[in-house]
């Protein structure tokens, strides 16, 4: 690969390998390898219990884990009581499942060097459509099943606004029903390429670093430092875009579920 | 990329293992154990809630305990004033009754004074007249030594009196 002829490629971060030689695992013809994006799922998920586990002591003074769970939960009961209202309090186990998923993945995902070191290369699987499409298209699916389940076939008045012109109607539907479409798309999309685009930039800054220095001290210098200041700049941005965009995933779920629940 | 290169060899196992993962955070953290750290948390702020309610509620008891106290002393206060009006009222009922019954003494005393004095007056006038018609008989007789009926003499002597 690119890592043995000296180079850093920053697209191999987001390599998919199988692991324990489960490369040909299938069911039904499908192919279920378990592997290094398996694995990382697998560890955000004990990590997420774990963590969870740690505030379920249910004591009346809580200490600082149980206060750091409930904050947690509190804060996805409040997104959702403010964006969906009453009825939004059904939701939260999704929306709490999806949001700290995201963000143990995100967070995962971004940890260091001393890993690395170890030989255990961090995967960040929400980097992958693949993973974001389907965790979108669940949050879809579930709009479009608590939509028609409460609302029938009155749901598609969602794609007409109050006080549209007659004659408009069939423009405006046709407009909003694309861009209610478009919305698992977007939804995916965005918190795919947020955390690639990070990835990427650390990696590329990474190899500025390398190269630098294999290409003597002055250049090094001149751009090995540089770049290594900015990498540790980017670090901390990548993590807030960790979690900004765990919650954007939660906060858009839920104003989609609030269109479902309470139409307009 | 790898996203697009290896999508067809990986799409099946990356659904595959996210919905076995995800499925587990929902069902087992998400249903399983968040409710109940959300319970928690209602459980709390519900007894802090009624912490709250049952001071509040002290306080109002302790704020009607206060008034009835209040009402309770004004009406203790308003008795006794009550009680000492109505003893000053009937020891100034019981002082007129007394002055009244040694004014009605006195008036009787002077009434039975006046009475004395005017029975002895006409006594007095009684004794005068007849002395004075015996002294009429007797100046009479000796001057004109006629002898004068002793009713004869009262009555010239009634007469003369009267006409002062």
């Amino acid at each position: 690969m690119a890592a043995e002829q000296g180079k850093v490629d920053p697209m191999h971060q987001f390599a998919i390998e199988p692991l324990f030689g489960s490369a040909h695992w299938e069911i039904a013809g499908y192919n279920i390898a378990f592997t290094n994006s398996a694995l990382w799922m697998a560890i955000a998920t004990v990590a997420l219990w774990i963590f969870v586990a740690g505030g379920m002591k249910r004591e009346l003074v809580p200490g600082r884990w149980q206060m750091a769970v409930e904050s947690f939960t509190g804060f996805i009961d409040d997104l959702l009581e403010a964006n969906v209202g009453k009825a939004g309090r059904k939701y939260v186990p999704y929306i709490f499942s999806l949001f700290m998923f995201i963000l143990f993945a995100n967070l995962l995902g971004l940890i260091p060097l001393p890993l690395a070191l170890a030989g255990v290369h961090p995967f960040t699987f929400t980097s992958h459509f693949t993973v974001t499409g389907v965790l979108a298209i669940l949050s879809f699916a579930i709009v479009l099943v608590v939509g028609f389940w409460k609302h029938k076939l009155h749901f598609f008045s969602l794609f007409v606004p109050h006080g549209t012109p007659l004659v408009m109607i069939p423009l405006i539907f046709m407009i909003e029903l694309v861009s209610f479409m478009i919305r698992p798309f977007s939804l995916g999309l965005r918190l795919f390429v947020a955390m690639m685009a990070g990835h990427v930039l650390l990696e590329v800054l990474s190899s500025f670093v390398i190269d630098g220095l294999n290409a003597g001290a002055t250049f090094g210098l001149i751009v090995s430092l540089p770049s290594f200041l900015l990498m540790i700049g980017i670090c901390a941005l990548e993590i807030l875009v960790a979690g900004i965009q765990a919650y954007v995933f939660a906060l858009l779920t839920s104003l989609y579920i609030n269109d479902a629940e309470n139409l307009h | 990329m790898p996203q697009i290169a290896q999508l067809a060899e990986t799409y099946s196992s990356q659904v595959f293992w996210l919905l076995v993962f995800f499925g587990f955070v929902f069902f087992v953290i998400g249903r399983g154990m968040v409710p109940r750290v959300m319970d928690t948390v209602a459980l709390r702020d519900r007894q802090i809630a009624d912490d709250l309610a049952a001071a509040g509620a002290a306080r109002q008891q302790a704020d009607a305990e206060e008034e009835a106290w209040r009402l309770r002393e004004n009406e203790n206060r308003a008795q006794a004033q009550a009680i000492i009006a109505q003893a000053k009222a009937e020891a100034a009922a019981a002082s007129e009754k007394k002055l009244a019954a040694a004014q009605k003494r006195l008036d009787k005393k002077l009434a039975e004074a006046a009475e004395r004095i005017s029975a002895a007056r006409g006594e007095a006038l009684n004794e005068i007249e007849n002395v004075a018609s015996e002294a009429a008989q007797d100046i009479v007789q000796r001057l004109a030594g006629v002898t004068v009926a002793k009713t004869a003499a009262a009555a010239a002597v009634k007469k003369a009196l009267s006409h002062g």
